[in-house]
């Protein structure tokens, strides 16, 4: 995970992302990433892409449990609390 | 019982203990899902899959006048379900959880195609900004819906219980019981995969 000194390129950029939003970078490496991305158009329109999709993906509905599963579950609590 | 057990978790604990079918179907409502996908990265189909989740509760019952609170509830059903899910697993001879775990990481696998870079590694096509009108469509959406569908059992578990289901990194280590780095390189590759679908998509004319 760690980036050399002097340059980060933009191949280099995407790969430390996930770190960046996560936090996970280091004071050197954060302030080598956001320097590149001062720079560089591509590279700011690809975080808001990733920015993006996280919030879209935020959207979406967690799924419900189906009647046949909640009802079999029903039913094995019912043996389990017979017993 | 120790003081790591939040006073919800302590309360269902309690509710579950006298026999409270209504908590317990609280708990599957809010976990159900998410174990039927964690269970899919440890064996090769949904049926089988919801067999370890319908086994985990039970276990789960069985186990609850023992559980101490150690750790919180949720991980300790998923601790549950990550045992129960391996056993299965193995007996199934098919999909070993961590040797796919390990073939998603074996080969480095670029977020974005080495062909957008130029040989020195900078933008050789730059991305587009996404048009903010289609990002909020339905299409768009299902569009992303079966982009996760497609991503790999470990990659789909991972984007899910943090992005859609909001849990924190340190949750889905544990109770997925993977390492700081490995929860990372998921995450990171399935959201690539993920925002690369949307590219695709939108890139084409509407």
């Amino acid at each position: 995970m760690s980036i050399g000194l002097a340059h980060l390129n933009c191949r280099e950029l995407v790969e430390l992302v996930t770190a960046y939003l996560e936090g996970d970078l280091s004071y050197g490496e954060r302030k080598r990433f956001d320097a590149h991305l001062a720079a560089c158009d591509g590279c700011t329109t690809y975080v808001e892409q990733m920015r993006s999709t996280i919030a879209l993906t935020g959207t979406l509905r967690v799924d419900d449990v189906s009647p046949e599963a909640e009802e079999a579950l029903r039913h094995a609590f019912r043996e389990w609390k017979a017993h | 019982m120790s003081q790591i057990l939040s006073p919800q978790d302590a309360k269902l604990v309690e509710r579950l203990r006298a026999g409270d079918e209504e908590a317990f179907m609280e708990l599957i409502r809010s976990l159900n899902p998410s174990l039927l996908r964690v269970a899919r990265m440890f064996v090769p189909t949904a049926a089988l899959a919801e067999d370890v989740v319908q086994e985990t509760w039970v276990a789960v019952l069985n186990g609850i006048d023992r559980f101490e609170g150690r750790s919180s509830l949720k991980t300790w059903i998923f601790r549950i379900l990550t045992n129960t899910a391996k056993t299965r697993g193995e007996r199934e001879r098919r999909s070993v959880p961590f040797s796919s775990l390990d073939t998603e990481q074996g080969g480095f696998e670029p977020a974005v195609e080495r062909s957008r870079f130029t040989g020195s590694g900078h933008w050789a096509v730059l991305p587009r900004a996404w048009p903010e009108d289609r990002l909020l469509a339905a299409e768009t959406l299902s569009v992303l819906e079966r982009a996760i569908e497609r991503l790999p059992p470990s990659q789909r578990a991972v984007v899910t219980l943090r992005d859609v289901e909001g849990w924190t990194a340190d949750e889905v280590r544990n109770a997925l019981e993977l390492s700081e780095t490995n929860q990372r390189v998921l995450l990171h590759r399935g959201r690539a995969k993920v925002r690369r679908a949307l590219e695709q998509y939108l890139s084409e004319e509407p």
